[in-house]
């Protein structure tokens, strides 16, 4: 059992305001734009792009939680998972661009639940998605917008990301 | 979670699981779309051994928003009524493929006989067992005692310290049993009050205050008033001499209510006899809770069935109850 830090602190803190640099450009200001963190590391992702986005332009962007357990669809094959709250900002997200922030891009498959979970909210403009870390093995067809760090991995490699809000500290691990 | 029978076996934690997916469920139904895609293909058979409409709408509204299909089952007007055995009724349902089984019966133990007779693979939740146990009312009652307290700071919060007191006909009630349980595990202190001819025989063994006086109740301020329905059907035998004098001393008239502390709330399970058990003055004051109960009722009932369905059939067998 080998794990290799991909990410340090530094390196993430980059990555997020790249992203946020990509969000502004490619929507040319903030005033349509929502981030809606998916739980439980999104939230904080989010968060922090939102301060970003909110540093760089100069004015405050909406940041919330989507919650998608309800939303899964492998719920069946897994121990009852608990939801976490979906907290949507108070302008909702009807003719919004909404950024989802996700931590780790994998099957799609809970970007797919975040969709359905977004349509039953209200209806964006347009939905984009930003994700710290993009590991390939895509089983749907949905693909990123906005990526910290592609990362090739194999199928059964476990790929860890650390917050400071929730775990005490900033990194991203790769291991068997 | 494979079955709900009562609340005498679930822990502080398990109930609290229940209370913040609860939480979860309230908060969906504030949306324009209420319904989830959750139980999809799921099947939820409401077995109504006894007459019920409230529970029964409740947790049909539940199941349905969750999309599980519900299929009705009052023994009314079905083969029950020809005579057939809970067994069979049961044996039915399996093969009919019932995923859960939401029942009420006049015999006190009949969810527990369904759950674990073999019978039937589906889980079991009991809506009200004879004077056993009704253990959503009890989860929605401190649901509706925990928002009232904490508001949106209610997650992951117990109720230590509160004092509830339970009023009326505890003989006869399950609601008020799963209470006594429900309450005590979450941390609250619990009073019984009650004419002594409702009072069980049994009560000593249970972790709570029994007065008889309700007027000597109120003065020791308790946080929460639970007025039960006084079961008519159920008076066989001479409990109290008038409907009138039962009013006069143990009916939350006008003046005791605003004799209560001015945070303090009411809650009654329903249906409410108006003017026996609760005046219309209580039952319409601010602090109330009828109505908040009716509509926590379906977020909870919500969350059993999710924690029950949703996960991993074989999950922990364990935890069997």
């Amino acid at each position: 059992m080998s794990t290799r830090t991909v990410l340090h602190e530094a390196d993430i803190a980059r990555a997020l305001t790249r992203i946020s640099h990509e969000i502004l450009e490619s929507n040319r200001g903030t005033e349509e734009l929502v981030v809606l963190g998916i739980p439980t590391r999104g939230v904080p992702l989010a968060q922090r792009i939102g301060a970003s986005l909110a540093e760089i332009s100069g004015s405050a962007v909406p940041v919330g939680a989507l919650d998608v357990t309800m939303y899964r669809d492998d719920l069946h094959r897994n121990p009852t998972r608990s939801p976490q709250p979906t907290e949507i900002p108070a302008g909702g997200v009807d003719g919004r661009v909404v950024v989802l922030v996700d931590d780790v891009l994998f099957s799609g498959r809970s970007i797919r639940a975040a969709l359905d979970a977004l349509q039953d909210i209200g209806r964006p403009a347009a939905v984009r998605l930003a994700t710290l870390v993009d590991r390939g093995h895509r089983e749907l067809p949905i693909r990123p917008d906005f990526v910290g760090k592609n990362l090739p991995s194999a199928r059964d490699e476990r790929v860890n990301v650390r917050l400071h809000e929730i775990d005490g500290v900033d990194e991203v691990t790769i291991g068997s | 979670m494979r079955n709900l029978l009562d609340t005498k076996s679930l822990s502080r934690d398990e109930a609290l699981r229940i209370l913040d997916v609860a939480e979860d469920m309230a908060a969906t139904q504030q949306r324009e779309v209420r319904k989830l895609p959750t139980l999809r293909g799921k099947t939820v058979v409401n077995l109504f051994f006894e007459d019920s409409t409230r529970t029964r709408i409740s947790f049909e509204a539940a199941a349905k928003r969750l999309s599980a299909d519900v299929i009705n089952f009052s023994a009314k007007g079905s083969s029950v009524s020809k005579g057939e055995s809970l067994q069979d009724t049961a044996q039915t349902l399996q093969a009919m493929g019932a995923d859960a089984v939401v029942i009420r019966h006049g015999a006190s133990g009949a969810p527990q006989t369904l759950a674990t007779s073999g019978w039937i693979s589906a889980g079991v939740v009991n809506a009200g067992d004879g004077t056993h146990a009704h253990p959503t009312q009890a989860l929605l009652d401190a649901f509706t005692i925990r928002k009232r307290f904490f508001g949106d700071d209610s997650r992951g919060r117990d109720l230590a310290g509160l004092r509830v007191t339970i009023v009326g006909d505890v003989l006869h009630s399950r609601v008020a049993r799963s209470n006594v349980w429900l309450l005590t595990t979450l941390g609250a202190h619990v009073t019984l009050v009650a004419p002594p001819t409702l009072v069980p025989q049994d009560v000593t063994a249970w972790p709570v205050q029994i007065r008889y006086d309700l007027d000597e109740a109120i003065a020791a301020e308790p946080d929460a008033l639970m007025m039960l329905r006084i079961q008519l059907e159920r008076m066989n035998a001479a409990y109290f001499p008038t409907e009138r004098e039962y009013s006069r001393r143990w009916g939350l008239d006008a003046a005791r209510s605003a004799a209560l502390p001015a945070d303090s709330i009411v809650l009654h399970p329903g249906p409410m006899n108006r003017g026996l058990e609760i005046s219309s003055e209580a039952a319409d004051s601010p602090r109330s809770t009828v109505l908040e109960q009716v509509a926590n009722g379906v977020s909870v009932r919500m969350a059993v069935l999710y924690l029950l369905l949703a996960g991993e059939r074989n999950e922990s067998e364990e935890d069997a109850r």
